[in-house]
């Protein structure tokens, strides 16, 4: 068996996890760098935590090979396990518990004195801004507290590696900015993070690197950059003040703009897609000097959906394969 | 200005936190791994606190063993043995055992809950020996056992039980029960690692626990029961409890069937054990 190419914390050939007839991982190569986030960017069903938990080594590949953090995940599984930290897509806590009887349990388990394993869940909770709730059960938290408690409790000891899977779906967006500033100072404690989401701004903001997975493939892999230059630049969205101005603009932007003008059933509102946003500032500009009124724009990102758009030919949501949860996978 | 300040920290988000999670962060130790032992003394200290935080779950554990004890002492105990007295003297050690063997499904309620709940990942992706959750969730329940054993016995005593094996003798069939459960205990794990809801799990349980405990020596004497029964009841193995409970209990200790307890219970673990924690290993 070959040893991993140096500098890499991850490295999987041909990763494959089957659940009877569904591929739900179908041969995912990835290469991910040592320091820093990589991001794995896929709608639901994709294949993005069944990935995971085969590096977490928690499911068994059933082809391919992978190696974490030089490591093969199949036959060096405690090896792995004693250097990398899983914070699963379901906060993976003890609900009955306090949040320090939680943190106070990994830590002895980790190998804490009682006495030290305190202090540690102590210093945590009060890094995490959950002093107040220490005593609490978990029951009582909020998603976000909950967000945080859990990935508390994988760095009682500083993984190497750690995996967050999904770490902001559902949580109001200062938990999800919460969290945000939370991968980034563990990043820069020297931890590398793969996290997965199916957000493509939260890729944005955190990744260094970003693979999109689709059907349990990497259908694309690059920067934040390379994959938006695939896109475009997104959408602009325009309002007019007065309806009856919208065919004259939109020829007008289409043309300034060279992009197809898409009328929404919002007899005010018109988009374009566009490959150059520094184009746009103008062209309303010039729009405003022929009279004709804009009320409102603005310039998104290209939405995951447009990436799968442009990647795939079809839509992230359509929902074709479904990941089988846990129960659903027979023992 | 301020404006400005504020736009910018808000970019930032909060400093402060970034600070002392950096602080935290970097504070981490790496200290040598628990041991086999000390990390399942910490899965049974878990146990402790679910009972702590929890205490509705030992309702089971305390209110049925108090029922039984009362309403088949009074209900059945005039017309089995002429008096409730001298019926609760016979059947005392029978319910004791029945309840504690009662009580050995949930361990494979925990289990599965744990599973539903997400937290036994974050236990498996732990560099601990894992075996250690399952003897804990063995500790927690042994103690269970005991806080069963205790209730049962207090109300018997309280409605006039008196054991001629002394307290020596309860203390003997209590230590015996809860060996002979902790052994079941793995048997329950397998249910509850192969079983998908905890519900599913309660209906098994009930189907397997009331045939073995009811047709069994422990509310009436087998020889009272027509013969297919009584054959059924002679190979049960909570009869062989009931009666190895009973004899100590009673002042006439029978070395044999005590022996063969213990025996069961090795040859139950020896059997289980082994496969409850390969399922355990390799559950997805």
């Amino acid at each position: 068996m070959t040893r991993m190419t140096p500098d890499l914390a991850i490295e999987t050939h041909g990763l494959v996890k089957t659940f009877g007839e569904t591929r739900a991982v179908d041969g995912v190569d990835l290469a991910v760098p040592a320091g820093g986030v990589y991001g794995v960017l896929g709608p639901n069903g994709a294949g993005k935590t069944t990935t995971i938990r085969m590096l977490a080594t928690l499911l068994p590949p059933d082809g391919g090979t992978a190696y974490v953090l030089g490591h093969d995940v199949a036959h060096e599984a405690a090896e792995v396990r004693s250097r990398v930290a899983l914070t699963g897509q379901f906060a993976s806590l003890d609900e009955d518990l306090s949040g320090s009887e939680n943190l106070v349990l990994i830590a002895r388990l980790q190998g804490y004195s009682r006495a030290a394993a305190k202090e540690r869940a102590a210093e945590l909770l009060e890094a995490f801004g959950l002093t107040a709730a220490a005593r609490k059960q978990v029951k009582a938290y909020s998603g976000g507290m909950r967000r945080r408690l859990d990935i508390a409790g994988s760095i009682v000891v500083r993984p190497d590696l750690m995996f967050l899977d999904e770490p902001t779906t559902g949580l109001d967006p200062r938990s999800r900015n919460q969290v945000w500033e939370i991968v980034r100072a563990l990043v820069r404690a020297g931890t590398t993070v793969l996290l997965t989401t199916q957000y493509l701004e939260e890729a944005d903001q955190l990744a260094d690197r970003i693979a999109v997975i689709d059907h349990g493939r990497v259908i694309a892999e690059g920067t934040s950059g390379e994959l938006k230059a695939s896109v475009g630049s997104g959408a602009v969205k325009v309002r007019v003040a007065d309806p009856a101005d919208r065919p004259a603009l939109a020829a007008m932007l289409a043309e300034a703009l060279d992009a197809e003008a898409v009328l929404d059933s919002d007899p005010a509102s018109l988009s374009f897609r566009v490959a150059d946003a520094t184009r746009v500032a103008g062209a309303l500009h010039r729009a405003g000097e022929h009279g004709l009124r804009v009320s409102e724009y603005s310039l998104g990102q290209p939405s995951l959906d447009e990436v799968f758009l442009a990647l795939t030919g079809r839509p992230a949501d359509d929902g074709t394969t479904r990941e089988p949860t846990a129960e659903e996978v027979p023992a | 200005m301020t404006t400005t300040t504020r736009a910018e920290s808000a970019h930032q988000d909060d400093p402060a936190l970034d600070a002392s999670v950096i602080a935290a962060v970097g504070g981490a130790g790496r200290p040598r791994h628990a041991g086999p032992v000390s990390a399942s003394l910490t899965y049974g200290w878990r146990a402790l606190l679910k009972i702590k935080h929890v205490p509705e779950q030992l309702f089971d554990v305390t209110m049925f063993p108090i029922m039984f004890t009362l309403m088949f002492t009074y209900v059945f105990g005039g017309a089995m043995a002429g008096s409730p007295g001298e019926y609760l003297q016979y059947a005392l050690p029978g319910i004791l055992t029945q309840t504690v063997v009662f009580i050995t499904m949930y361990t494979a309620m925990t289990i599965n809950t744990d599973i539903e709940k997400g937290v036994f990942d974050r236990f498996r992706s732990l560099p601990v020996w894992r075996p250690a959750l399952l003897v804990g969730a063995l500790l927690g329940d042994a103690l269970r056992y005991v806080i069963a054993s205790t209730v049962v016995l207090t109300v018997g005593v309280a409605i006039g039980y008196r054991a001629p094996g002394g307290l020596l003798g309860v203390v003997a069939a209590v230590a015996l029960l809860v060996l002979f459960c902790v052994s079941l205990t793995w048997l329950w794990l397998i249910v509850g690692l192969k079983v998908r809801t905890p519900n599913a799990v309660m209906g098994i349980s009930m189907m397997v626990l009331f045939p073995l405990t009811f047709v069994s020596s422990v509310f009436a004497p087998p020889e009272t029961m027509p013969g297919w029964l009584q054959a059924f009841v002679d190979v049960n193995p909570v009869t062989l409890l009931v009666e190895a409970a009973r004899g100590l209990m009673d002042d006439a200790a029978d070395g044999g069937d005590i022996s063969l307890v213990v025996l069961l219970s090795v040859v139950i673990t020896a059997v289980f054990a082994p496969i409850a924690l390969r399922l355990y290993n390799r559950k997805t």
